[in-house]
């Protein structure tokens, strides 16, 4: 299934769940939060959330802002 | 007299924003030799690189409440949808809501600004909004129960320092019981200072530092100008007059009428 993740389209193999997908884009262990179709999706339900093809995830982290 | 936004006591009345200085090392010594009262921060994408973890270490490092925002975004729908990515990374209701409406100028959008500032509060933001001087946009604000006001100088990072002072102090003087922080358009300290010396509550400002050729000792100047500014309006500036008014008094003057 194809997955949209940060505006980059990427192939990924079914099923997944949101946490499966921050895993395989190393970003699991940093300090990020995250949106699935545009709703933010709070940490403790990356487990829960499926996947599925078409989906869009945006993954930020904190940066320099004034 | 520190100031407290929401049960939350400040150190200083400097708003120190956290982009474009030469060197993490910098804006580290900046931060320190400041000491400001609040940090902004924003949200960048993030990949497998790391590049924000590095700079979240250094500012949580300092303890000081930070300030998230929403720039870059000019529609409601994506500086809400920023602000609650904000509010989960960073675990604060606080938000600087930025809703740009132009290009040239980032002129913040005053419709989308109110309708945002509507949204972000009935999910239970404290809301900053970085708005323009407008009288009228300011009471909406407040109206929807924004007790934080963040005029602009001037445009962000043009360094013109306070274009209309005329609007200013009438907000100043409309709004006597909301915090007023000048947002964006700062250049020099005595930007800064003559914001406080009107009675604003504090500054926000980072280009200034941060592109000014020794960012660590501007941080430095502007959290003096700021203290200096805040505690001159506090003291009760004289009212300026169009003649002179002796500052010896002259009873007693010698030779008094004796000359001629």
């Amino acid at each position: 299934m194809q997955v949209t993740i940060n505006g980059q389209p990427k192939t990924f193999t079914a099923p997944l769940t949101l946490y499966d997908i921050l895993e395989q884009e190393e970003v699991i262990a940093m300090m990020i939060a995250v949106a699935h179709n545009m709703t933010v999706i709070p940490k403790d339900q990356w487990h829960e959330k499926t996947i599925t093809d078409g989906d869009q995830i945006e993954i930020v982290a904190p940066m320099q802002g004034g | 007299m520190p100031l407290i936004l929401h049960d939350t006591q400040l150190q200083s009345r400097l708003f120190l924003g956290t982009a474009g200085y030469p060197s993490p090392d910098i804006l580290q010594k900046s931060i320190d030799s400041s000491k400001p009262g609040l940090l902004t921060v924003s949200l960048r994408r993030e990949s497998a690189a790391g590049k924000g973890q590095e700079f979240w270490k250094i500012i949580q490092s300092f303890n000081i409440p930070v300030l998230p925002n929403t720039a870059g975004c000019s529609s409601v729908q994506e500086a809400v949808m920023t602000a609650e990515m904000a509010r989960e990374i960073f675990e604060t209701n606080w938000i600087k809501l930025e809703v740009i409406g132009d290009d040239y100028t980032l002129q913040p959008d005053p419709f989308r600004l109110v309708e945002a500032a509507e949204t972000l509060i009935d999910k239970g933001f404290t809301v900053f909004p970085y708005m323009t001087d407008d009288l009228i946009l300011a009471e909406r604000l407040s109206n929807l129960g924004c007790d934080i006001l963040m005029p602009w100088g001037s445009p962000i990072g043009s360094g013109r320092g306070l274009n209309n002072i005329y609007a200013l102090k009438q907000l100043r003087a409309r709004f006597p019981d909301h915090c007023l922080v000048i947002d964006a358009g700062i250049g020099a300290p005595s930007h800064a200072a003559q914001a406080m010396e009107m009675g604003y509550d504090a500054v926000l400002l980072n280009t200034a530092v941060s592109k000014s050729l020794d960012p660590v000792k501007m941080a430095t100047a502007f959290s003096l100008a700021i203290q200096a500014g805040h505690d001159a309006y506090k003291a009760g500036i004289i009212a300026a007059q169009e003649n002179a008014t002796p500052s010896t008094p002259l009873t007693d003057k010698p030779f008094w009428h004796q000359h001629g």
